[in-house]
């Protein structure tokens, strides 16, 4: 839970919609003045989903209980989601995987 | 032109391509609405961003990181990195935006999604059409997932603060990460990438300011491209 005020939670999100929103204007309003993005440029967006996604995920399972933990309930559960996200590259199949799993480990712990 | 799509109106055939997709951005919303309440935001900040920022991933790591009290630098910094990708859907889209009015191209660029850029590409490779009939192709499809995404979110919000902690819905959230993170590792240089990124993440989960997620990010940049250079 959060202990920041409402008025710097607008603040965080109002810069994060000017911010996001400057991004996907960019090139459109820029046509005319700039041809085309630098081809390492255009390496790097690439490899942003994989790169960020992934640094978001792990340590939300090996980190479950707050230490480096892969004994936990969420590890477990996170690993079984994440074969079958591999697998399936579907987002119900994925979420409804880890949750019963998570469930299913809760309810015999 | 043997798509279905192709006999209708533009507007309607963008659309109807970007339905399918919907029924994966439905959950997503709901989601994304629990976790802003669980992480203590009141109802109308917890959806607020839904339509100021609308792009599901970043919002997702926003309210995680404003539930731990993350640096604020830190937090916009991160809601940006992950929306970069954007840049290059603008890039795409701008031939085609070229002409058009310049309030088309504000709310066009508010409106832009991985899903409705990816089914919106699709289309302008294969039938030749007017920039204005692609602009109403591209707003069916944009429309469609924005329309879903406020809704969902919503949802997710009035629920959020009906939901009993026990069911840890709160895991839900890298679920949806790591349903998104398999799509995106496509060669050599996206698998370096998030491995790194990957094993980088847990090393620096204790970095002050919630640091550890734009540096991992970082190497991970740093060894794809390296590797994508051979």
């Amino acid at each position: 839970m959060t202990t920041y005020s409402p008025t710097l939670i607008w603040i965080l999100i109002g810069l994060a919609g000017l911010g996001t929103w400057l991004i996907r204007l960019s090139f459109i309003a820029l046509l005319g003045r700039v041809a085309t993005i630098p081809d390492l440029a255009m390496r790097i967006l690439r490899l942003i989903p994989p790169a960020v996604l992934a640094a978001i995920v792990t340590p939300s399972i090996t980190h479950a209980s707050g230490t480096f933990d892969l004994g936990t309930d969420r590890f477990v559960a996170g690993i079984i989601a994440g074969v079958v996200a591999w697998r399936t590259k579907n987002v119900l199949a994925t979420i409804g995987a880890g949750m019963s799993v998570l469930w299913l480990l809760q309810a015999m712990s | 032109m043997n798509q279905p799509s192709a006999r209708r109106a533009p507007f309607q055939a963008g659309f109807f391509d970007i339905a399918p997709i919907l029924v994966g951005v439905f959950p997503f919303g709901i989601i994304a609405g629990i976790a802003a309440v669980e992480a203590g935001l009141d109802s109308i900040q917890a959806y607020a961003a839904s339509p100021i920022v609308f792009a599901g991933a970043s919002q997702l790591a926003m309210i995680d990181l404003i539930g731990r009290d993350a640096a604020p630098i830190v937090i916009v910094a991160t809601v940006l990195v992950i929306n970069a990708r954007m840049a290059m859907y603008s890039a795409a889209l701008a031939p085609t935006f070229r002409d058009l009015s310049p309030l088309r191209k504000a709310y066009g660029s508010y409106i832009i999604t991985d899903q409705s850029f990816a089914v919106s590409i699709v289309r302008f490779d294969q039938i030749d059409e007017t920039p204005s009939e692609r602009f109403s192709y591209y707003m069916g499809a944009s429309l469609g997932l924005w329309v879903t995404w406020q809704i969902a979110s919503l949802a997710g919000v009035i629920i959020g603060s009906g939901v009993p902690e026990k069911w840890s819905l709160d895991f839900a959230v890298p679920l949806v990460f790591m349903a998104l993170v398999f799509p995106a590792i496509n060669d050599r240089a996206s698998t370096i990438a998030a491995v790194t990124a990957a094993t980088s993440a847990v090393a620096f989960v204790s970095l002050p300011l919630n640091l550890g997620l734009l540096v991992a990010s970082g190497l991970g940049l740093v060894a794809g491209v390296i590797w994508s250079r051979e």
